[in-house]
């Protein structure tokens, strides 16, 4: 940990509590003037919401933040971080649709007022842009929301390194190149190292860890809201960046969530009945391919399509599908995004519980309040779910809870095939294990599982796993020959076997 | 969660389109009801050749003044992707107001219209501060302005100043006064939306005002100048009424409030976005109007009036849903 | 720890404000009135309540599917299927059942009418049932030159008719609410509504036909407006065009102060009649108060207003 002096950025001791969730846990982070610090980490590890925190749009529940050496937390807001040269860019991406380019530069520079605005923040715009993406050919005068993805992420970019009246100094990139193609992106790593030449520090936050290590001078890793690591980028490999994101400190979990259970020989046993078969990627013949009785998992970094294949199967299974996509079954659907994806907020346990088997419960569309309130309690205490009672509302429960409730409506309807959206992210070890043991049990009954997790340790558990990579499957592997070091390989392209 | 990778190539924009031409690209949303309009008005001069001179148009586009305002108005609120259902009988009660104390008491009519345009402005900031939903806080305030209207002028009646009166019907030379109001009018509204900075950031408030505040704007500020701005274009469109029908009434707002509403939509408006056009409100509020001269002019009772209009509504809509899903 | 349950209590059932409400304007009303009529107040009330209360549970239906859906049609369904229900009746009782029948078709005929231009033609609820309505009532000015529209005589006595006290029509129509509450609480379909208005991309995860649940609320609300409208025409002894004024607001304003979420995925059935019978007995009591209809739609605005702004309602976001 370098000295506070000169730094540009201090933050010490930063926490912020969400509620019951702990976001951030006694964070100390220096910045100093022209230093590229790439931070990593895997979803929900607290990466954003420190760069909210650093940003001024999240006040910290603790800890002390300097800039320049004085300490700000007093009153820091927004405008202020914007005075001291602070700009960010997120994830998602923050562009008025309805406004022209040169009119969402105009909404972060207060000073492009007045007479003549138009002309100075197009001029702006044009120049940033220019200096940044040469050859870039966006109109200033373009309506954001007819921008192609990739140039909405150019423009938020070169938004945040325009300097009007105020000099910018420190550029948190968050993703920044998630939407980029690789021209853009490796013009935007070439601009971050020419602007930290000319003293402008750069936060650079990525998944793309290849990108990261040969892009940053620092390295921190982020996991469960605090730092673990905190080294220079020459002295680290991504193997090692990927352990320390997510299987660090997990030696126990692996053990205890990779349940070995004797598997009923597969060899001379009558063919098991196809439920998916899925062609991710119109670039690729590769398939996947799941029976009846098997976990498949789907791995890879996230946001390379495992997600949109799990839709896939999900939209077939309502009636669709075609040459690329055959489902055969019923589908159940289980979210790991529970606000936005999973739970229904102003209902009980039971009820959310219970939505996902109306089929079978209803007899001539009448729910029987008995049928109901026993299939909650049944799956509440074959999940051990902990609530003493179904009706309580489905927000009284924690995290972990909240999942098997979600994974007891998938399970509950009947279905043949369940879809798991990384179902256990944010969900404590043990109700973890729990869950993968009884995935194992409804398995052994002939259900079948397609799991994505972002996890790696959690793929112990599958028979076989395909690695995704930018939209296509790189690998499949069996669980025999799994190895950590395989996924990671695959995880970035860099293929051994091809299906 | 971030964005799926498609190992996707960066599609190069056209530069080719030349920039000019780029910024007034958007008012191709305008073209559809400018074109309707036209239509519209070669109808009628097909069919009735005589509204074609400086009288006929006066004639036929009078009553668009007060409408026209009041589309702006509506546009006002609908650019923060609210709704605003009160607007019509607040243009009853300027129109009370007007009447009764416009003449006699002008110094006390100006003061309480002014204080209904702080009234409007602090009924946005209330909507914000408390996150309420629009279409029920302008609901409860339509009965307020009713009431007060009927507490005014009980019974239709009152005197209107000359001067309001001789302003509705002053005669520009060569073009009448509506054509002229409602091309000031359109060129205001986009100086107002489209050129001034704040302009801007007024827009931004409907689409994505997470952003605007993360950006250190103040939505109430924002919201509150949004509404204020509907309460004077409200104003005036009650004052004009009152100079057209030289009389007050409290209930003669009725109509104007889904009018205005649906003249924002046919003109380029969408409910929630904050994608507004001025000069097609005011486009929309002469296509409103229109219908019923038109359907005059082709011996069709004006009992169809409303189909037409409910019409044209769904025509624009859908027509607009499906270039959606083309592109 | 005994506040709590109780706070949860008062949270899901907050249809008591409502009921809670109306009584104290009942009991303030009787009150002025020295203590004179205190049933003929409440049954007169009731009578009047039910007309909103009925297009109240349509709106109240559409609504609770999500924040995006609302029916403005509304009052245009009322007033076409009450011109065309007593037209067809002609004040004869042989007409009785084809007037009841053309209600019923110009209800359900509005709410697909509505659903093919949500769903079909993509556009938003709010100007597609705006866009119905307008069609709606222009065909409702055409017609009424040319009909006399009387109710039949059956049907005017019914919807005057009183049971121990109580209007007829207020019995019927509380027993189709327990009806409807029974629906929402314990049927698939009743299910599927409050789940798309929670969270339709959960809803739609979890298997729900979204479509099937919007257009049937859509027909729903249609069917009980006509209804409305034809019982409304046949209590005032026929149709007339400005009838269905006030119920565009009415229906909207019952649904909220009644407790159910504008943003949907809660709804407060109960509650829409204590609205209704709270803004209704607020216009008696200020009635017997003696005060004029300026104060009076002053008072029920700024009530409107401060409720909403007391309760929990929040716009989505």
């Amino acid at each position: 940990m370098r000295e506070g002096t000169g730094s540009l950025v201090a933050l010490e001791g930063i926490a912020k509590q969400f509620g019951a969730v702990r976001a951030l846990a006694g964070i100390d982070l220096v910045i100093d003037p022209g230093e590229t610090l790439g931070v990593v980490g895997h979803n929900g590890a607290g990466k954003t919401t420190l760069m909210h925190v650093l940003n001024g749009t999240i006040q910290p529940s603790s800890g002390v933040i300097r800039i320049d050496g004085v300490e700000v937390n007093v009153g820091y807001d927004v405008r202020r971080a914007y005075a001291l040269g602070i700009r960010c860019v997120f994830q998602e991406l923050s562009l008025s649709p309805n406004l022209r380019v040169f009119e969402n530069v105009r909404l972060l520079h207060r000073s492009l007022s007045g007479f003549g605005w138009p002309g100075r923040a197009r001029r702006v715009v044009r120049e940033t842009l220019d200096a940044i993406f040469p050859g870039h050919g966006i109109d200033a005068d373009a309506l954001v929301g007819e921008l192609p993805a990739a140039q909405r992420q150019m423009v938020e970019i070169a938004r945040a390194f325009s300097a009007t009246d105020r000099p910018v100094r420190l550029v948190i990139l968050d993703e920044p190149t998630s939407s980029l193609g690789g021209q853009e992106a490796e013009q935007l790593m070439r601009y971050m190292h020419t602007a930290t030449q000319a003293g402008v520090s750069c936060v650079f936050i990525s998944h793309r860890l290849k990108e990261v290590l040969a892009n940053v001078e620092r390295v921190v890793v982020m996991r469960d809201g605090t730092v673990v690591a905190q080294q220079r980028a020459s002295e680290m490999s991504e193997g090692q960046l990927v352990e320390r994101m997510g299987v660090m400190a997990q030696t126990a979990e692996r053990a205890s969530t990779s349940a070995r259970p004797e598997r009923a020989a597969r060899e001379g046993g009558p063919a098991r009945a196809v439920r998916i078969d899925l062609r991710p990627s119109p670039r690729s013949p590769a398939r996947l391919v799941v029976h009846a009785g098997e976990v498949v998992g789907l791995a890879g970094l996230d946001g390379h399509g495992q997600r949109t294949a799990l839709l896939a199967a999900f939209a077939a299974a309502q009636g669709g599908g075609g040459e690329a996509v055959q489902v055969h079954g019923t589908v159940a659907y289980v979210s790991g995004d529970r606000q936005g994806e999973g739970l229904f907020p102003l209902w009980s346990v039971g009820r959310n519980l219970t939505i996902g088997s109306m089929g079978r419960l209803a007899h001539s569309g009448w729910l029987s309040r008995r049928a109901e309130l026993a299939e909650a309690r049944h799956w509440r205490d074959h999940l051990a779910i902990k609530t003493p009672d179904v009706e309580q509302p489905i927000l009284s429960l924690s995290g972990g809870n909240q999942q098997k409730v979600l994974i007891a409506r998938g399970l509950a309807g009947g279905a043949d095939i369940l879809l798991l959206d990384d179902p256990m992210r944010g969900v404590d070890v043990g109700t973890k294990r729990e869950m993968f043991e009884e995935i194992r049990q409804e398995a052994g009954q002939g259900k079948c599982f397609l799991l994505y997790t972002t996890e790696t340790a959690e793929l112990q558990n599958c028979d076989r796993v395909y690695v995704f990579y930018r939209g296509a499957i790189t690998e499949e592997i069996d669980r025999a020959s799994l190895t950590e070091d395989r996924v990671l390989r695959a995880s970035f392209g860099e293929a051994g076997v091809h299906v | 969660m971030s964005d799926e990778v498609a190992g996707g190539k960066t599609t190069r924009d056209t530069a080719g389109e030349p920039a000019v031409r780029r910024r007034w690209r958007l008012d191709a949303r305008v073209m559809l009801p400018a074109v309707a309009l036209a239509v519209m008005l070669a109808g009628i001069f097909v069919l009735q050749p005589r509204a074609m001179s400086y009288n006929g148009l006066r004639l036929l586009l009078g009553l668009g003044l007060p409408l026209m305002f009041a589309a702006m108005a509506e546009l006002c609120v609908i650019a923060a992707s609210d709704i605003d259902f009160g607007l019509g009988t607040f243009i009853g009660l300027v129109n009370c107001i007007a009447a009764k104390y416009l003449a006699s008491e002008p110094l006390l009519a100006v003061a309480v219209l002014a204080g209904l345009v702080l009234a409007y402005a602090a009924m946005g900031a209330f909507i914000q501060v408390r996150r309420l939903p629009s279409i029920v806080v302008t609901l409860g305030a339509s009965f307020v302005w009713l009431g007060l209207a009927v507490l005014v002028l009980p019974s239709p009646g009152g005197a209107v100043p000359d001067w309001l009166t001789h302003l509705v019907r002053l005669r520009p030379p060569l073009v009448p006064l509506p054509i002229v109001a409602a091309v000031l009018l359109g060129l205001f509204g986009h100086w107002l939306f489209m050129r001034t900075s704040y302009g801007v950031v007024l827009r931004g408030v409907g689409s994505t005002p997470a952003s605007l505040e993360r950006a250190g704007w103040s939505l109430l500020v924002a919201r509150s100048t949004l509404y204020g701005l509907a309460g004077v274009f409200g104003v005036i469109a009650g004052l004009l009424v009152t100079g057209l029908n030289t009389s007050g009434d409290a209930t003669i707002g009725a109509a104007y409030t889904l009018l205005a509403v649906a003249a924002v939509i046919i003109g380029g408006g969408e409910f929630v976005g904050g994608v507004v056009s001025p000069p097609g409100a005011v486009i929309g509020a002469f296509i409103m109007l229109l219908t019923g001269a038109l359907l005059s002019f082709m011996d069709v009772s004006t009992d169809w009036q409303l189909s037409v209009q409910g019409a044209i509504l769904i025509l624009v809509l859908s027509t607009r849903a499906l270039q959606r899903r083309r592109s | 720890m005994r506040a709590v349950p109780t706070r949860r209590w008062l949270n899901d059932n907050r249809w008591v404000w409502s009921f809670t409400a109306a009584a104290l304007v009942w009991l303030l009303t009787i009150f002025i009135a020295d203590w004179r009529g205190p049933l003929a107040t409440l049954s007169t009330a009731l009578g009047f309540a039910t007309f909103y209360a009925i297009v109240g549970i349509g709106q109240m239906l559409v609504i609770s599917t999500g924040g995006i859906y609302i029916d403005l049609s509304i009052p245009s369904v009322m007033v076409l299927a009450g011109y065309l229900s007593m037209g067809t009746m002609g004040a004869r009782d042989a007409g009785l059942l084809p007037g009841i029948a053309v209600a019923l078709a110009v209800g359900l005929a509005a709410g697909v009418a509505n659903v093919v231009l949500i769903r079909g033609a993509r556009i938003p609820s709010m100007i597609a049932t705006l866009a119905s309505g307008f069609i709606m009532q222009s065909i409702t000015i055409a017609y009424s030159h040319h009909s006399t529209a009387k109710p039949a005589p059956t049907l005017l006595d019914f919807s005057l008719s009183h049971v121990f006290g109580v209007p007829t029509i207020a019995l019927i129509f509380i027993v189709v609410t327990v009806g409807v509450g029974f629906v929402l609480a314990r049927t698939v379909f009743g299910r599927s509504v409050l789940a798309t208005g929670q969270n339709a991309r959960a809803a739609y995860l979890a298997g729900i036909p979204i479509p099937r649940t919007i257009a049937t609320v859509y027909i729903i609300s249609g069917l009980l407006a006509a209804v409305a409208g034809m019982l409304l025409a046949a209590y005032s002894g026929g149709a007339s065009l400005n009838m269905s004024e006030d119920f565009l607001l009415m229906s909207i304003a019952v649904v909220v102060l009644g407790g159910t979420s504008i943003s949907g995925g809660r709804a407060m059935i109960a509650g829409v009649w204590g609205a209704s019978l709270f803004l209704y007995l607020i216009v008696t009591m200020l009635n017997v108060l003696g005060v004029g209809a300026g104060v009076r739609y002053v008072v029920t605005g700024i009530i409107i207003i401060v409720v909403l702004a007391l309760s929990d309602q929040h716009e989505s976001a």
